[in-house]
């Protein structure tokens, strides 16, 4: 019981030690440190917006990548594959979620970079010229490479929630919709998905809590520009890749507190997301019993 | 309520999407492939036992090693594992023992919350609990935010492998007189922790390869570790430190440790997974 209660003293005095840390960056930009896009250490000028602009943006186009393979992936698991292959994939999307996230981002810097500027920016640079987002020049690092990273990093959490969520909806749910002679498909979408509906829900709210808070892989190939890319080709920062490069190399008090009260949106972003996600998914396993 | 016309194109739109969904599969499967094949080929090319006996070569020279780095590792997740291991583990016996109230409620949502908290994050309140009063970055500060990453896994694993020990074994105990305390001891504990184990398994695989908390925590050295007191290097934090250098041959020691690394971290995790072998499909039977 006492250990109980460590554990919800840890999180109230992160939360206080984060507020104390960021008080004096807070007192001296307020709310406009959200809204401000100049990120300038030199004069001392702090806003926060162009890291927010690249981990929302970066987070929403991996999750719209992520949300569907993950949720295709789990519904061939749990209700097309045969066991041994439904398990085998299982295993190995778990296996995926348990490499360490530098390790992505050292395959990420040194295979896919150079990939994605070579194949994939450069023939779409020469072929399609001036279309809006897509305008170069091809880097290689930048957002498209951040969103890629992080769809690959959302994906197991994707499918190890929807699995367990579609796993949970009962047995005679499905062979009612097939004895009333409907095809696998339609008893998928008609019988299984709208049951384990909030809990798929969940899932991809928790893969956008996940892909907020992603730090590694991502600072090492988004490109780490603090400004608002108009291109997916071009660099753009996220929140946490700018507590990760610069907080050793913040010398001043303001300085360190800007990035501390970063890192504290980031904390409670993440953890409402968190929160109304365990909720959705606890839905699903109580409406299940 | 069918939306599609006649038997065989219903019974062909089922197929297509049976086909869709198997693609989307092997595309998740997919990246593990690459990442794996090239870590293996990269990381193999340039093994050498420099990588685990030599101290980093001075900045720009070609050779040299990261033993230090694997030491520090090592040092790491062991302070880790002395902090976290008793916290979780006891937690875990708490709200499976103990467990059916709004406290061990609340408890288990905040675990659950912990998990999700950013690395990055744990990383700033180790700096601002740790090296902030010490007044320096050191080995405990990474220990530290190793730690509260720690926590949560092993706690849910302990409260599940407890779970799972039969009721009737506690009441047998309890009917030969023992008391309650003892029983959870001496009867509940043994009985379940082949499962302890395997949550301090995942643990130490899921902090081993962490690197984001440790940046600005064990900050990362490259010398020997001179204490806990002071900074020192991790693997993870040298892999990143040399695949961001323009040094070609920082760039082939980062594969060779990223192998290392990567294999201990998915062989504790096969390990754990052939000793359990709960697959879904069988819990669901």
């Amino acid at each position: 019981m006492s250990f109980g209660l460590l554990l919800l003293l840890l999180i109230a005095v992160m939360l206080v030690e984060m507020v104390n840390e960021s008080a004096v960056s807070f007192s001296r930009f307020g709310l406009g440190f959200l809204t401000s896009s100049t990120w300038d250490p030199q004069q001392r000028v702090f806003g926060a917006l162009p890291f927010i602009y690249g981990t929302v943006v970066s987070s929403l186009i991996g999750l719209a990548i992520a949300a569907p393979v993950g949720m295709a992936a789990a519904i061939f698991i749990v209700e097309l594959a045969p066991p041994w292959l439904g398990n085998a994939v299982s295993a190995l999307v778990e296996l995926l979620a348990a490499i360490p996230s530098v390790l992505l981002g050292l395959w990420g810097i040194f295979v896919m970079v150079p990939f994605l500027r070579a194949r994939v920016e450069q023939p779409i640079i020469e072929r399609l010229p001036n279309v809006p987002f897509l305008a170069g020049p091809a880097y290689g690092v930048g957002l498209l490479a951040g969103c890629l990273i992080l769809a690959v990093m959302v994906i197991p959490t994707i499918v190890a929630i929807s699995r367990d969520v579609m796993a949970v909806v009962p047995k005679d749910q499905r062979e009612a919709m097939l004895a009333l002679g409907a095809t696998r498909w339609e008893a998928t979408t008609w019988a299984v998905l709208p049951y384990a509906r909030s809990g798929i829900l969940g899932a991809v709210v928790l893969g956008l809590g996940r892909a907020l808070g992603e730090t590694m892989a991502v600072t090492m190939v988004i490109g780490n520009r603090s400004e608002i890319p108009a291109s997916l080709f071009q660099p753009a920062y996220t929140m946490a890749s700018v507590i990760a490069n610069e907080f050793t190399e913040a010398t001043y008090e303001l300085y360190i507190s800007a990035l501390i009260e970063i890192g504290l949106v980031l904390f409670l972003v993440t953890t409402a997301l968190n929160a109304a996600a365990r909720l959705l998914v606890w839905r699903t396993a109580r409406a299940a019993r | 309520m069918t939306g599609g016309g006649s038997l065989a194109r219903r019974q062909k739109l089922s197929s297509v999407m049976s086909g869709t969904v198997a693609a989307a599969s092997g595309l998740t499967v997919l990246p593990l492939a690459l990442v794996l094949g090239y870590i293996v080929v990269n990381g193999a090319v340039g093994l050498n036992l420099d990588l685990i006996t030599h101290l980093p070569a001075p900045v720009g020279e070609a050779g040299g090693g990261m033993a230090n780095a694997f030491l520090g590792t090592l040092v790491l997740v062991a302070l880790a594992s002395a902090i976290a291991l008793p916290v979780g583990i006891l937690t875990g016996i708490y709200l499976s023992e103990f467990g059916q109230n709004a406290f061990a409620d609340t408890l288990r949502f905040l675990t659950d919350v912990l998990t999700g908290v950013p690395s990055i994050v744990i990383g700033i309140v180790a700096y601002t609990l740790v090296v902030i009063p010490m007044q320096s970055f050191s080995a405990l500060a990474g220990g530290v935010a190793l730690a509260i990453i720690m926590v949560p896994t092993v706690t849910r694993t302990t409260e599940e492998a407890l779970k799972r020990v039969p009721p009737t074994i506690r009441e047998a105990a309890l009917a030969l007189g023992l008391h309650h305390w003892k029983t959870i001891l001496l009867v509940v504990v043994p009985a379940g922790l082949g499962g302890i184990v395997t949550g301090v398994m995942l643990g130490i695989a899921r902090i081993a390869g962490e690197t984001a908390p440790l940046l600005f925590t064990a900050f990362g050295s490259r010398f020997w570790p001179t204490g806990l007191t002071g900074p020192i290097a991790a693997v993870p934090l040298q892999i990143f430190q040399y695949a961001i250098a323009p040094y070609q041959d920082w760039h082939r020691q980062a594969w060779a440790a990223a192998l290392l690394l990567m294999l201990l971290v998915l062989g504790l995790n096969l390990v754990v997974r052939l000793a359990t072998r709960t697959g879904f499909q069988r819990e669901q039977a």
